[in-house]
């Protein structure tokens, strides 16, 4: 009886692995035809994406995945972090389960009501900052102009909100691990709160927390239904950070529904879906190392060469 | 071996200490070690007791340390030998729910007083932990300096000490050629040195030691304690340990703990060879612990 | 009191901490509780905004009416543009399927993990792709089981159980890592106890193992239930959306994120008030189902 349940759990587990190779296998298959029509590299780089004139260069959509997820870790990563220090090193202790819970609760409002939510008040209320800001400061790289509604800035201003809750809780578990004695050893040199923080705190945390921010880069390159609500959907590459622009997974969600009778125009959204995957998925990888590591020298404790023995001392 | 001259006591007017526990013969009054050129601090704790929340850890310990000697307090696991440590630096209300009453005076001076500044008791009175707890990505020079740079001491000043620091740590002759490689690349032994180095920089006016052999090998171990016998020539130290030989080395006077009291203290190789009470005589015996 | 405090007297060789230190002190712990702070205000902001909008649109035949009237002409007021009856039934159904699915399955691979994989090459193999899962982009999956059932033509076209199938595939990591941690944290000796009385191994994972780790393996399936209702591009080009009230899950059918996701595109008063009111009743949705998986988690016996 043991060994037919044991096959039985095995076969599920790797039904697992012939899912995700079967994944592949299917959307490699489905977005070879753009591939060898135009190459690979010319998919990935040509600026122009005009489905209606048969041309499928997706840089654009590259590019502004990039360019709002990278907005969205420089603004939500230094706010998850610190909430996360204020949770674990600095907030009244009554407090900490309130604050912890309300950031997660960040995460449980759905992508689509984040998206609803930026169309009818973030975008109208912050557009007069934002051409005030593009005006003032328009001697910036990639700043000034004419600033549109949707927009590449509030797309990656929607991600940080929701990439905060998955950054701030990783934060969170990394600072939870590091050594109380090492914290009551800055203290014991009197350091101050941060300069604690600033001595133990921090660098033993380092790579953990970029491990959470690349996890939470993870989630800003997929993120699809509330960035399609507000990045504008046009596949021009625009000038400035306040420029209309669109994503890999928004172009997915947006023209899916109307490519299915153009074969080509299908094969380059799924081609697309290809590339989005991979980028989560180099990003994803690197993450996990990070975390892993930061999490394997917490166990092994602090010293390297550390020879634990208490010969004389028992 | 000798701290700089123009760095010590920048001498405050200290209240002169009353001697107030006669029945504990100090072999050096404070007056006396001052006139030897010895600056260590004379600790007294009344009626210290400690609480984790609601329960009573530590009941009322009337303890006095005397100046440049390594006093020892030893006893078994959950006796409070640790919790009276830390109420020492303050360092025991950073778990949560805790706290002490009581006096802890240094040289006469109220560490609880309410104008207290915490920071400052915890940098005039150094540690050292049980594990070695060198800063992960901090060269061993900047471990070492990591408590002066704290006080704005840099430059030459600041290289100054930390030689001298290392020199009294007996860690120099094996770190000088390499100063700017990482503290956590040292052996465990040579690391708790650094800590120790770390902690006499700042010129502390006592040093606390948590069992801080209690990770290390036995060599590790003798040059820890070779060390404490040198460091005691300019500093008053107390010293947890969970080893009697070693209390028995090391220490000047033993106080031994049981159930948060302090049953008794005297100089160590009486403490060791005719205790007056039956349960430190058991203990020391290894009846129990 | 003339006496020296400790603050003046106590230190012989460093001064005592400057007042620059003390500013620096306090200006980064006020800048960390700002920022602290800030990560809320999204929160605070669509809450009152989802109060403010959605009760409004919470009136007489909002739940019991279908997406499916007309918008009213100027002047008019018998007519309706319907609610949203359609839509709560749609992901009801659709969830609970892709729970069927993605529940006992993530299960079952996380009791193999534990129980009989460990730390062999294959087992780690399926953790490390189990991760990788974590990370696909949800509209990937839609993509995919676009491809392999709605393309393919399996069963008709576009269906409510093919978006099941694409909401599976995004609980089942999730479903897998947490159940895996629960499992791990039942002690080991109630394993080996039971062992020793001469039971064998699947039958104290059955009687021991699962229900010791009960309420742990519920708060993570809850937890996963809970992202899945929240999430409109699995069921974009699964289970398409019609406006009718469909029963079967073998057609097209309406779901609330995607009910959302067309009214917020469809520029009138009324029917964006209709998706604010969705919107509302998906997040209290969302939110008790993050409560009751809390409260499981407070009943566990582990952890």
């Amino acid at each position: 009886m043991d060994t037919p349940v044991r096959r039985i759990l095995t076969g599920v587990a790797a039904l697992i692995l012939v899912i995700i190779a079967f994944f592949l296998i299917r959307l490699y298959i489905e977005a070879r035809p753009v591939f060898s029509a135009y190459g690979a590299t010319h998919f990935v780089f040509d600026n122009a994406w005009l489905p209606s004139k048969n041309l499928y260069g997706a840089w654009p959509l590259i590019a502004g995945t990039l360019i709002t997820s990278a907005i969205a870790l420089i603004i939500g990563v230094p706010i998850a972090v610190a909430a996360a220090l204020f949770v674990t090193e600095l907030c009244p202790r009554p407090l900490r389960a309130t604050l912890t819970i309300l950031v997660d609760l960040l995460a449980a409002v759905p992508s689509v009501v984040y998206g609803l939510w930026a169309v009818f008040f973030l975008i109208p209320k912050i557009k007069p900052a934002e051409q005030w800001f593009s005006d003032t400061f328009s001697f910036l790289p990639f700043v000034g102009g004419q600033v549109a509604g949707p927009n590449y800035f509030i797309a990656g201003l929607l991600l940080a909100t929701m990439i905060i809750p998955i950054v701030s809780a990783i934060s969170r578990e990394v600072l939870a691990t590091v050594p109380q004695e090492h914290k009551e050893a800055a203290l014991a040199l009197g350091a101050t709160r941060w300069e604690m923080i600033r001595l133990a705190v921090l660098p033993y945390s380092r790579a953990g927390i970029s491990g959470a921010a690349m996890l939470g880069l993870g989630r800003a390159l997929g993120e699809t239904i509330a960035v399609t609500l507000v990045i504008g959907n046009s596949a021009h590459l625009g000038s400035t950070i306040f420029s209309q622009g669109y994503t890999l997974a928004a172009v997915i969600a947006n023209e899916f529904g109307e490519a299915a009778s153009n074969p080509v125009h299908r094969a380059s959204l799924i081609a697309a879906g290809l590339v989005l995957f991979l980028l989560t998925l180099v990003v994803n990888f690197i993450a996990r190392f990070y975390v892993t590591r930061a999490e394997k020298k917490m166990l092994g404790g602090a010293p390297v060469a550390e020879p634990v023995a208490t010969g004389a001392a028992a | 071996m000798t701290p700089e001259p123009t760095t010590t006591l920048t001498d405050v007017d200290l209240p002169e200490t009353p001697l107030t526990t006669p029945e504990v013969p100090a072999h050096e009054s404070a007056s006396e070690a001052a006139a030897n050129g010895k600056n260590g601090r004379r600790l007294s704790l009344q009626d210290l007791k400690a609480f984790y929340g609601d329960n009573e850890a530590v009941h009322g310990i009337n303890l006095e340390y005397n100046p440049n000697e390594v006093t020892a307090m030893i006893g078994p696991s959950g006796c409070g030998k640790s919790t009276v440590l830390r109420c020492i630096n303050r360092m025991h209300e950073e778990i949560p729910g805790a706290y002490s009453t009581g006096k802890v005076l240094l040289d006469g001076l109220d560490v609880y007083a309410s104008d207290v500044d915490l920071t400052a008791v915890r940098r005039a009175i150094g540690m050292v932990f049980q594990k070695p707890t060198p800063f992960p990505t901090l060269s061993i020079f900047d471990n070492v300096a990591a408590g002066l740079k704290l006080a704005g001491i840099k430059g030459v000043e600041a290289s100054d000490r930390v030689e001298w620091a290392l020199k009294g740590a007996g860690l120099w002759n094996e770190v000088k050629d390499r100063l700017n490689s990482p503290g956590i690349g040292l052996s465990g032994g040579q690391q708790q040195r650094l800590c120790i180095a770390r902690t006499i920089a700042v010129e502390p006016e006592l040093i606390l030691m948590d069992e801080p052999c209690s990770a290390l090998d036995p060599i590790a171990t003798l040059r820890v304690e070779e060390l404490i016998q040198e460091l005691k020539e300019q500093f008053t130290i107390v010293i947890v340990t969970h080893n009697m030989q070693q209390a028995a080395r090391v220490a000047d006077r033993t106080a031994f703990f049981l159930l948060g009291d302090l049953v008794e203290v005297g100089p160590t190789e009486s403490i060791f060879t005719n205790p007056t009470d039956s349960r430190t005589e058991e203990y020391v015996s290894g009846k129990f612990g | 009191m003339s006496a020296p405090t400790f603050n003046e007297a106590g230190l012989r060789g460093l001064p005592p901490v400057s007042p620059g230190r003390v500013r620096k002190d306090r200006i980064a712990r006020t800048f960390i509780g700002a920022l602290t702070l800030i990560a809320l205000v999204p929160l605070v902001l669509v809450v009152f905004y989802l109060l403010k909008q959605g009760l409004g649109a919470w009136n007489g035949d909002f739940f019991t009416t279908d997406p499916t009237g007309r918008t009213c002409f100027p002047g008019q007021t018998t007519c309706s543009i319907g609610g949203v009856r359609s839509a709560i039934l749609g992901t009801l159904e659709i969830v609970a399927l892709a729970s069927v699915i993605a529940i006992p399955f993530g299960t079952a691979v996380a009791v193999y993990l534990v129980e009989y994989g460990k730390q062999s090459k294959f087992a780690n193999t399926v953790r490390y792709f189990v991760d990788v899962m974590t990370g696909v982009p949800s509209v990937a999956f839609g993509l995919f089981v676009y491809i392999v059932l709605v393309a393919s033509g399996i069963g008709g076209s576009y269906a409510g159980w093919k978006g099941s199938v694409a909401l599976a595939l995004l609980m089942l990591p999730i479903v897998v890592r947490s159940s895996e941690v629960v499992l791990n944290l039942v002690p080991n000796q109630l394993r080996e106890s039971a062992l020793a009385l001469g039971a064998p191994r699947w039958k104290v994972i059955w009687s021991v193992v699962l229900p010791t780790a009960r309420s742990g393996l519920i708060t993570g399936s809850l937890l996963a239930v809970a992202r899945a209702a929240g999430e409109t591009a699995p069921l974009l080009f699964t289970a398409f959306a019609t406006n009718e009230l469909v029963f079967g899950l073998g057609q097209p059918m309406n779901s609330l994120p995607l009910q959302i996701f067309n009214d917020v595109r469809t520029p009138q008063d009324a029917i964006v008030q209709r998706a604010w009111g969705a919107a509302l009743f998906l997040v209290l949705l969302i939110l008790i189902l993050n409560l009751v998986a809390r409260l499981a988690q407070r009943r566990s016996r582990l952890a």
